[in-house]
């Protein structure tokens, strides 16, 4: 294998553990913060996707990127306040039914509205092609998906860490008890928390419908691999999350290249085992004593 | 003293959420309590998880025949009613088709489009002697190690779509000598497909330049699309299945790949929801909605009045498999199973929508009948959404015989039982 190739690799297996970034951070927040094992977020990635194609006929790709994550997160605002927020305290049983009713609903829906076929749509004429350097050579629209990634994360990163907003945040994952005393409800915090979980959500829904099929069990295709990738980064750390998915996608795109194609998603499996023999609360998983 | 079961309203919601849960995956038993005096048709098919696509054709299909054959007087007289289910997969299959036979008194089922929920309801079928009819498992295994008397192809097998799109390929002179790049889904259908055109390969001197088995789990083709392109090979092939193919054809045009494209298994739906500019290659088809004939046209126009969408090829199969039943049961005068089978391996000959009609062979029960390998249009041909390929003429040509695409009875025992 050349170094252009082996390159090319590694940046494929990388990208593909950005789709599984986008969204696995927000299941992590969300469990994290609301104790809510979000198995609906696959349908907010579906629903993403669904009004892409929808938006894209009237305001163009470019207008949809913009609208549709934002339409998803205000949908995400609305299930927070309606019906995750009953379940914060309540047996994590309940709150599991929930998600995964929802999840089905989210289908359900899509199918009902827009049909089992999936639906046509393409990249945008303007972000075709390729970008050559030498032997190297990479699609030019995972190229910008790679940016937007970037620029999500980096966003997320700092509003965790650099403001008031993500102070109370990490506070009240570590010891909401402890936040509240201080007279600090969490409930708002959990609003935008959700919003912004199920936004990126919406977003990977975005960018990803040009180059996947866009039909409406697509949720359920991500949202098992976004779940081994939150196992193995560890509940409640950022980068556990982050370094986790670029590891699981790592690990599929070299096993293809290496010829073991077959095997390649069965790996990711193996390795949430391996992660869990030695390390029960993941790669960088903090203790966080609600959830011992 | 301890009270053993004390419901409290934590247990209720508990119970109703798994309930709803447990409804939910197996999908919600049909209601049916009709009169005696209708013909019950069980029609299982998948309309969740990757081929639920195919599935959604199929239902519709079924609808519309099943209309059309009650406007025109019914079966022997009475109406025909469908039972119609998610197949969800080869356990479920097998349980709903049991319980449509035991419980709902079905005459017959017919559907299906995975081989191996096909396989798990032949043997529901061929233990309580009813009929099956498939209409979407095209594996070779069905019709040859795995095959029963009590079960009917109108999908055609494997070795046909080969044959088919092989000619095509033959006729191109992309076998020969030439390197091929075989992507597999790795399940049942694929493996079987996978040996059929193997076999069809290395018999016409062509090899592999690589040869892999996809999960079915795989959505981001990216590393083997890289791996492609450093390969080089004279032509990529196709043993993919449902909405990978999707998947494979938009990505393969995002990484600008040139190489040439064949399938051997297709739906026209898959492509459909590829997207402008993003469907190329060669691929067999059991029938397309561009056929030149009276009878497709027609369905080809009431379909489309009905659902706002023309039919694709599973449509096809689903409506013209209870079209023939109807005929066979009016001409055998019985809706007894037996009946049904001794009058088709009679081999009689049914209307198919196409230029020559169709038999089922008294061999294997895989219906004989013509095939298409259609070309995808360049982006800059297309006149609407639907219209992705050129017609083609049929396969077999018209002065040889139906079974020649067939798998002869050495590549493909079947011993009936």
């Amino acid at each position: 294998m050349t170094t252009a190739l082996f390159v090319q690799q590694v940046l494929n297996g990388l990208l593909d553990g950005v789709y599984y970034l986008l969204i696995a951070l927000g299941l992590s927040l969300i469990f994290s913060l609301g104790g809510i094992v979000n198995l609906a977020h696959g349908g907010f990635f579906a629903i993403g996707a669904y009004l892409t194609i929808t938006l894209a006929e009237y305001l163009g790709f470019g207008g949809a990127f913009v609208v549709a994550p934002v339409a998803v997160a205000l949908l995400g605002v609305v299930i927070e306040r309606f019906l995750f927020r009953p379940f914060y305290r309540a047996d994590p049983l309940l709150s599991l039914l929930l998600t995964f009713g929802l999840a089905l609903v989210a289908e359900q829906t899509l199918r009902w509205i827009y049909g089992a076929a999936p639906m046509s749509f393409a990249i945008p004429q303007g972000l075709r092609g390729q970008i050559w350097i030498g032997d190297f050579s990479y699609s030019y629209y995972r190229t910008i998906l790679i940016g937007v990634a970037i620029l999500c994360v980096a966003g997320l990163w700092v509003l965790l860490h650099k403001t008031a907003f993500g102070r109370v945040v990490r506070a009240g994952v570590q010891n909401p008890d402890m936040v509240g005393a201080l007279g600090i409800s969490l409930e708002p915090y959990m609003a935008g928390i959700a919003a912004l979980g199920i936004g990126l959500a919406g977003l990977a829904g975005v960018l990803l419908a040009p180059i996947y099929a866009v039909h409406p069990a697509m949720g359920q295709e991500i949202i098992t691999p976004a779940f081994v990738v939150v196992v193995i980064g560890g509940l409640g750390s950022f980068w556990g999350v982050v370094v986790a998915a670029l590891l699981v996608g790592l690990v599929k795109g070299l096993m293809i290249a290496f010829g073991y194609t077959a095997f390649s998603t069965a790996a990711i499996y193996l390795m949430m085992m391996l992660v869990l023999l030695f390390r029960p609360r993941g790669l960088f998983g903090e203790r966080i004593q609600r959830f011992e | 003293m301890k009270k053993l079961f004390r419901p409290t309203r934590r247990a209720l919601i508990k119970g109703a959420g798994a309930t709803a849960a447990v409804a939910g995956i197996s999908g919600f038993p049909a209601i049916s309590r009709a009169q005696a005096d209708v013909i019950r048709i069980g029609h299982l098919t998948p309309r969740t998880g990757f081929l639920g696509v195919l599935g959604d054709y199929a239902v519709m299909a079924a609808d519309q025949a099943a209309d059309e054959i009650n406007a025109a007087g019914g079966v022997l007289g009475r109406k025909i009613e469908l039972l119609k289910e998610d197949s969800v997969n080869p356990q479920t299959a097998s349980t709903k088709a049991e319980r449509m036979i035991e419980r709902d008194k079905v005459a017959c089922i017919v559907g299906e489009i995975s081989s191996a929920s096909c396989l798990t309801i032949a043997q529901v079928a061929q233990r309580t002697k009813n009929l099956f009819v498939n209409t979407g498992g095209n594996s070779d295994a069905l019709r040859g190690s795995n095959c029963n008397r009590y079960m009917f192809h109108v999908e055609s097998q494997n070795s046909m779509y080969v044959k088919t799109v092989g000619r095509s390929l033959l006729a191109g002179n992309m076998v020969k000598g030439k390197k091929w790049y075989s992507l597999t889904a790795d399940y049942a259908f694929g493996h079987d497909l996978l040996r059929v055109a193997k076999r069809f390969m290395e018999q016409n001197g062509g090899q592999f330049a690589a040869d892999e088995l996809v999960p079915t789990d795989l959505s981001d083709f990216s590393s083997i699309l890289t791996k492609i392109r450093n390969s080089k090979p004279d032509l990529v092939v196709s043993n993919l299945a449902g909405n990978q193919i999707t998947n494979f054809l938009k990505q393969y045009s995002e990484f600008g790949l040139e190489f040439p494209v064949a399938g051997f298994g297709f739906d026209t739906a898959v492509a459909w929801g590829a997207g402008k500019g993003n469907f190329f290659g060669t691929w067999p088809l059991v029938w397309h909605h561009l056929i030149d004939t009276a009878g497709s046209k027609k369905f080809v126009a009431d379909f489309t009045a009905r659902y706002k969408k023309p039919p694709e090829n599973q449509a096809w199969g689903d409506y013209i498999a209870l079209k023939i039943l109807a005929q066979a049961m009016n001409d055998a005068k019985s809706i007894e199973a037996v009946q049904i089978i001794e009058h088709l391996e009679k081999e009689p000959k049914f209307d198919l929508l196409k230029t020559r009609p169709g038999y089922f062979r008294k061999y294997d029960h895989q219906l004989m009948h013509e095939m298409y390998a259609v070309e995808a249009l360049k982006a800059n041909e297309l006149k609407n959404q639907w219209d992705i390929y050129r017609p083609s003429a049929p396969v077999p040509a018209p002065n040889e015989p139906l079974d020649v695409i067939a798998a002869t009875a050495e590549e493909n025992a079947c011993k009936m039982t």
